[in-house]
């Protein structure tokens, strides 16, 4: 950062540096546990979920989680400057809540904005202090870039919503304890008018959760399938019918919270040793496509600084998340090809016979979860295209449509 | 450059749009870039004259107006996008620039003064056949001491090299290497033993000459020998000037495709609401955002150790940007898009013609690399 803190900054900053220094250990590299398991075992898995909800609860009780929600709702009650310093500070400590954080900002902003007194009471605390968990059900096999398109039923009958239907794509739903669930209340009213936003306790009968194995060997992502699951009438967020509000609300927060992550994985100037390692470093061809890579490191480091100083100096920040999320990808898929390219013939080795425990394979193969994951890039596109430049949406056949006459993707 | 500028300096900016729309509209760009010289004298003169632009980033003590690269960059942006043929870059950003780091103050006295007032000045560098714009292009030896400077030797691609009147020339010490050794010579044109000949430039809104030098007398600025690492400062600032003006055009392609996309109708419907041309559109968003990001990151950063590193950041990146960028404006206008009569390809012209200035993206990636080398 060029700029310096105002005295209030500093102070914070100093507070959340020796709250960390007694409660972490510093960064080393490429190795540390905060990157992920290293090992694609579900035993693996849920040991790391369980460390990352260990350190939500560390944060929380120390002050640090939530920092910018509302003291009433048991946030800090302090500012956006406050959050990214301690992201800044945090970047230098083998640390992380992994995914928590994450699926938190979805969840608790919705509730706060649209959820019930007794929801925000019964849920908001155990949300922030990472003791009751929860995973997005958004995405479905026919709703995925066209998210308002499910067709998960919840069927009224009396107190209760019975549901039945198929989410895909749920990030962590098999550690997780409860769910956001977008159903179908209304099939006759036009798509986005017939959703409603539920809060689904992930234990009770009828929900089965099948982890799906991505291309990189994890189990990131589940299918959840809803066989006539009762749910409280008490558990609608928001109104029933208008839960696409609450779902925007949502969404909003997903792909700026995805291009400005502070946490990042190794640098790019890191490759230069690892070329010079592998004896490539002389090769033209290898040195422009790792400072090609430094480059777009570093234009992506220069748009977040933009982004955090209007932030800390009281602007509007005037980068678009889109952006931020295209480059993000684009610059991570670059910097991992590079590193498994540098390998020449032993990138063709895996697991242990692969340098440094096949990290550089582990990361070309996920390049979907940039790419894809929070909106692929063509949707994101389409977002800078008509958000920020006017441009006229595609001509859409599912206006003013009942949603039971709209064709889905499997119907041809 | 449309980045966080104070009110002065968002109203500096609107003032300079103002005076070269009315000043140099496109059909004027196209008479003068038909002239042998290149630029209007009168709007040249009140340039210099009533806004002062010549002397944006000079000390008031040698007849500037004593800003920083800031306001460099600001009138550099402007000039981009108006693509106003005339030689400020040549004069004051590498001429000027050069003079500042490199010349004695009794000679920045001597000389920048005339700049500001609207001298024509050049900086002679690149050599025929090495085609790179750096150290290992220079091969014209610093003549000895008792031979009055007289220079000897072919200078290349030489910005307003035909118009100029004063003219720095980079020689360096024989035997030495690299950005050691380095000598840059003052003198005069016209002069006996300098032969300037006009070449055709591919983009003709930067007029380019080869200068043929044959015993031409000069004198040293500064220390003999010693202009290396000074050159280097003065490059490197040139460099993000080019950038800004580079990003002028980029944002004024842009503007254009994107209103084209929004009215243009086929099929019934804007050729916008298409997702090829939508995503093309949106590409170019991403760039010019990355663009105007890495030239504040390198301006800020101006005295500073990263200085070098960040400004071949941020030509590594324009060079390649803003030429995708006319492309994808000429591409987008479709038929109209290349016709000689439409814009589009002069800013093509101007895009390409960056790109080679001070380097191009390959030669700022290689430089990064050795940077990054050094502290790996």
């Amino acid at each position: 950062m060029q700029r310096s803190d105002t005295p209030e900054q500093a102070e914070f900053r100093t507070e959340v540096r020796e709250w960390l220094e007694a409660h972490a250990e510093p960064r080393k590299g490429e190795g540390d546990w905060s990157n992920g398991p290293r090992e694609h075992t579900p035993e693996a898995e849920a040991a790391y979920f369980e460390r990352c909800r260990e350190w939500q609860r560390t944060r929380f009780d120390g002050g640090f989680a939530c920092i910018t929600w509302p003291e009433k709702y048991g946030g800090r009650g302090g500012t956006p400057v406050q959050e990214i310093i301690y992201g800044q500070e945090e970047a230098h400590f083998d640390v992380t809540a992994g995914f928590l954080p994450a699926s938190i900002s979805l969840v608790g902003p919705a509730l706060m904005r649209h959820g019930s007194v007794e929801q925000c009471k019964r849920y908001l605390r155990p949300l922030m202090r990472g003791e009751e968990t929860w995973c997005q059900l958004f995405s479905e096999p026919d709703a995925g870039s066209d998210l308002a398109a499910v067709r998960t039923r919840a069927e009224r009958d009396g107190d209760e919503f019975v549901v039945n239907g198929q989410k895909l794509w749920t990030t962590s739903a098999q550690h997780c304890d409860y769910g956001i669930l977008l159903a179908r209340t209304n099939a006759e009213a036009p798509k986005h008018a017939g959703i409603t936003f539920l809060l689904v306790d992930m234990k009770i009968p009828g929900i089965e959760v099948r982890p799906l194995i991505t291309m990189k060997g994890d189990r990131h992502f589940n299918e959840v399938f809803f066989t006539d699951v009762r749910v409280d009438v008490a558990n609608v967020c928001g109104e029933i019918d208008r839960g696409w509000a609450v779902a925007k609300t949502t969404l909003a927060n997903e792909s700026m919270m995805i291009g400005t992550g502070t946490q990042t994985q190794g640098t790019t100037a890191s490759l230069v040793q690892y070329a010079m390692d592998h004896g490539r470093w002389e090769d033209p061809l290898v040195r422009q496509r790792v400072a090609e890579a430094y480059v777009q490191e570093r234009l992506l480091g220069f748009l977040r600084d933009r982004l955090q100083e209007a932030v800390l100096e009281g602007r509007m920040p005037d980068v678009d998340g889109s952006v931020m999320k295209i480059l993000w990808s684009e610059s991570r898929t670059l910097r991992a090809e590079v590193g498994l390219d540098i390998q020449g013939t032993d990138g063709l080795l895996a697991g242990d016979d692969a340098f440094d425990h096949a990290y550089w394979q582990q990361l070309v193969l996920d390049r979907s979860m940039g790419s894809v994951g929070g909106g692929t890039l063509e949707v994101h596109r389409n977002g800078i295209g008509e958000r920020v430049l006017g441009l006229a949406r595609e001509p859409r056949a599912d206006r003013d449509v009942a949603f039971r006459d709209l064709k889905t993707s499997t119907e041809g | 450059m449309a980045f966080i500028l104070s009110e002065e300096q968002a109203e500096f900016r609107d003032t300079l749009r103002r005076f070269f729309s009315e000043t140099t509209p496109s059909d004027d760009v196209r008479r003068l870039m038909d002239t042998a010289e290149g630029y209007d004298a009168s709007v040249w003169s009140t340039m210099a004259e009533e806004l002062g632009l010549q002397g944006v980033p000079f000390d008031e003590r040698h007849g500037g107006q004593g800003f920083g690269l800031d306001e460099l960059c600001i009138v550099a942006g402007e000039l981009g996008r108006a693509l106003v043929p005339c030689p400020y870059f040549a004069s004051v950003v590498l001429a000027g620039g050069v003079l500042k780091h490199v010349a004695s103050e009794a000679q920045r006295e001597a000389l920048l003064p005339r700049i500001a007032s609207g001298a024509v000045a050049t900086l002679a560098l690149v050599e025929p056949g090495q085609g790179r714009w750096d150290a290992t292009s220079i091969r014209m030896e610093t003549p000895p001491e008792a031979d009055d400077g007289r220079l000897t030797g072919i200078k290349d691609v030489v910005l307003d090299g035909t118009t100029a009147e004063i003219i720095l020339v980079v020689t360096r010490s024989p035997g030495s290497r690299g950005w050691e050794g380095l000598s840059v010579h003052w003198l005069e044109a016209p002069i006996e033993g300098m032969q300037p000949k006009a070449l055709q430039p591919m983009d003709a809104t930067r007029k380019l000459a080869r200068l043929h030098f044959n015993g031409a007398r000069s004198q040293v600025l500064g220390q003999p020998g010693e202009a290396g690492p000074a050159l280097q400062v003065a490059l490197d600032e040139a460099l993000v000037a080019l950038c800004a003006e580079m990003v002028g055009g980029m944002e004024f392609v842009h503007e254009s495709a994107v209103d084209y996309a929004r009215s243009r109708h086929q099929f019934g419907r804007p050729i916008g609401s298409f997702q090829a041309i939508k995503h093309k559109c949106a590409d170019v968003q991403i760039d010019l955002e990355g663009a105007r990001a890495a030239i504040c990151a390198a301006r800020d950063a101006a005295g500073s150790d990263e200085f070098p590193l960040l400004a071949s950041i941020a030509k590594a990146h324009c060079s390649d940007a803003y030429y995708r960028a006319t492309q994808e404006n000429v591409q987008i206008h479709g038929g109209v898009g290349f016709t000689w009569e439409y814009d589009a390809h002069l800013y093509l012209r101007r895009a390409k013609s960056s790109q080679q200035l001070l380097g191009d993206a390959d030669q700022h990636r290689e430089r990064i690399a050795r940077t990054l080398e050094a502290h790996a």
